[in-house]
């Protein structure tokens, strides 16, 4: 497998709630087996991007590539086979409420494949016990904590072994250490099934410890800000903005909005 | 130049000028629970009087306490002195309402966040209100239409259709329901049969209460009482049900995976009412006109025998028919607009209470609406 295939391209993409442009033209790709990270402060459209690349949303302006084939010019048909073919974690899960774990997990099997009854039964239990949740096959989601709640989501994602993987927010609200075991997770899931991952977070350590290529939204100038290794881009970025972000610290001062300070 | 301006037994503020230019605010005492802010006009008024000020300071060294309003009151005071370019000098405040200051400064204030505050012209207020409640209609139909093509692909067995949860549903909305069900039809027919024995007794025929019941009861109230039971009770719940899982980004997840929220949601819901709500209307017709009965037999000099011989031959089977028929549609009303409102939530605790309480106002008005039109076709049509 050539590794250094694109497996998602986003070009000049613009996102918008109405007439309000959230990002605009946005370009990045993204490469074959890679974790990919958005990231930017709360509020930057991180979450509206991938909401966008998943069809929830419609782009105000230009399009992404799956394999090269435009999704904005896929019929309702090519859309369910292409995203078929993808996983996606929501904030806090997003499982169904009125379905045990299990049920969750066989709903997506169900529907895409026409395997016996004992044969999802099986795999729902793999999936589970991929993400540590052996034994709570049979638990409604509001009987289990939030970080089982994304894990179990994480096991929905990954029913219909998919190619990509999408990630919103996933440490949201997890302690430090289930935040470090969902990143081994990822990287795991990269490793061992060849899956692309498309991360958004904010969260630094997780950046730094997935990210194989990142963009960083900014904002206030609405747009992407820069576009590689988090780690790379730390070490050689001039950009005051996007340093601050990466090492926590505070920007530059700006210009004083009194007349007279001591 | 001095002049106290409030001065009560906790706090002490006065004004006075050490320069013919420079204003020094004196604040001492305890400051907790005051009133300070009233005091902004006060220094506005001084700062207006000439000699021009050309710098504020402040001197705090009398004072022993302060709260937050004590920093809005100094934040006031920078504000205007920004506005009128008078030098602000912090120096002679406590050190930690310099910080909290400088905190409230660090980001300055963003100008394109202020929400137009001034009134909307009528005309285009009008024109808005009138485009939104025709997008709104609009919605309306494109939701029938979408549910109509997810019935087709149901008919040709292609939907993404549970049985399971239909039988749920229709459980929740069926034989949970019976209770308010037979209480309400109950008593509806208690009612029309008190008022209609008070008139009829006076032309000495009361027996036509059974008439009186029986048909009305069949024809109208059973199936409308229902469907507004029904609305109030599982049109809600569904708006309810629906609006958190497009909070919780339920529905979103459905969609990523290719299932239609229409086919695996909506259609369990309408099926399961349009099941349910032709057996609770006959159920609804049985107990109302029991309760009819009861209040004839009671009352009235009428026997069990001849209320029960009166009504088999008042009540035909088509004015059955056609009350089981409208409750059919009313059931289905009710799961479109519960269903619709759902769907159409907002992402927040608030926007699902207002769905609920839009799919209960659009689900009764629907019903009675429909009642209505129902009441025009019969006629005319003379069933």
């Amino acid at each position: 497998m050539n590794t250094d295939e694109t497996k998602i391209e986003i070009r000049n993409l613009t996102i918008a709630y109405g007439s309000y442009v959230v990002m605009h033209d946005i370009n990045a790709k993204v490469k074959r087996g890679s974790v990919f990270v958005i990231m930017g402060n709360s509020g930057s459209g991180k979450s509206t991007l991938l909401r966008n690349m998943i069809g929830l949303l419609q782009p105000a302006g230009g399009d992404v590539l799956y394999d090269g084939r435009s999704f904005k010019t896929m019929d309702e048909e090519e859309r369910r086979i292409q995203l078929r073919k993808c996983g996606v974690l929501f904030q806090n899960g997003a499982l169904w409420s009125s379905m045990t774990l299990a049920e969750n997990v066989a709903l997506p099997l169900q529907e895409y494949t026409d395997w016996s009854p004992s044969d999802v039964a099986g795999v729902v239990k793999l999936k589970l016990a991929l993400v540590g949740l052996s034994g709570f096959e049979g638990y409604y989601p509001a009987e289990i904590s939030g970080g089982m709640r994304t894990r179990a989501g994480l096991a929905r994602a990954m029913a219909l072994d998919p190619e990509i993987l999408f990630f919103d927010e996933p440490s949201a609200g997890l302690d430090p250490i289930t935040s470090r075991n969902l990143d081994q997770l990822i990287l795991e899931l990269r490793d061992s099934l060849g899956a692309t991952v498309v991360v958004v977070t904010h969260e630094l350590a997780s950046i730094f410890t997935i990210a194989d290529d990142s963009i960083f939204l900014d904002a206030e100038t609405k747009t992407m800000r820069a576009n590689g290794n988090p780690n790379e881009l730390l070490k050689h970025t001039s950009d005051a903005k996007l340093k601050a972000f990466l090492t926590r610290s505070e920007l530059p001062a700006a210009p004083p909005a009194q007349t007279s300070i001591p | 130049m001095t002049g106290d301006m409030s001065a009560n037994s906790t706090s002490i503020f006065s004004m006075e000028r050490s320069e013919p230019n420079a204003l020094r605010v004196r604040i001492s005492g305890q400051c907790h629970g005051q009133d300070l802010l009233q005091n902004t006009t006060a220094v506005v008024a001084e700062l207006e009087r000439p000699p021009e000020v050309m710098s504020l300071s402040f001197d705090s060294a009398g004072l022993t306490g302060w709260d937050s309003r004590f920093v809005a009151f100094i934040r006031d005071c920078a504000e205007l002195c920004r506005a009128r370019n008078v030098e602000f000098h912090e120096d002679g405040l406590p050190a930690g309402v310099r910080r909290l200051l400088r905190l409230a400064r660090a980001v300055p204030e963003r100008k394109d966040t202020r929400r137009p505050t001034d009134r909307i012209p009528f005309l285009q207020n009008t024109g808005e209100n009138v485009a939104r409640a025709w997008d709104r209609s609009l919605n309306l139909f494109t939701f029938l239409g979408e549910n109509i093509i997810a019935a087709r692909n149901l008919l040709r067995g292609r939907a993404q259709y549970r049985w399971t949860d239909t039988f749920l549903v229709i459980e929740q909305c069926g034989p949970q329901a019976l209770g308010i069900v037979a209480l309400i039809n109950f008593l509806m027919g208690l009612i029309l049969a008190f008022v209609g024995a008070v008139q009829l007794t006076k032309f000495g025929a009361s027996i036509y209460v059974a008439d009186l019941v029986g048909i009305a009861t069949v024809r109208e109230m059973g199936c409308v009482m229902t469907g507004i039971i029904l609305c109030g009770r599982t049109g809600a719940a569904f708006a309810a049900q629906l609006g958190t899982m497009k909070v919780n980004e339920e529905i979103s997840a459905l969609q990523t995976f290719g299932i239609s929220p229409l086919e695996f949601l909506v259609l369990p819901r309408m099926i399961a009412l349009m099941l349910v709500m032709p057996f609770l209307c006959a159920f609804a017709d049985f107990i109302s006109i029991s309760g009819g009965f009861l209040v004839s037999v009671t009352m009235l000099d009428i026997t069990p025998t001849e209320y029960l011989t009166r009504t088999i031959q008042a009540v035909q089977l088509q004015s059955f028919l056609l009350g089981i028929a409208k409750g059919c549609f009313f059931g289905f009303l009710v799961a479109y607009t519960g269903c619709l409102r759902g769907l159409q939530s907002g992402s927040s605790a608030a926007a699902v209470g207002e769905a609920t309480t839009k799919a209960v106002v659009t689900g009764i008005s629907a019903i009675i609406a429909f009642d209505g039109v129902f009441a025009v076709l019969t006629h005319l049509l003379q069933i």
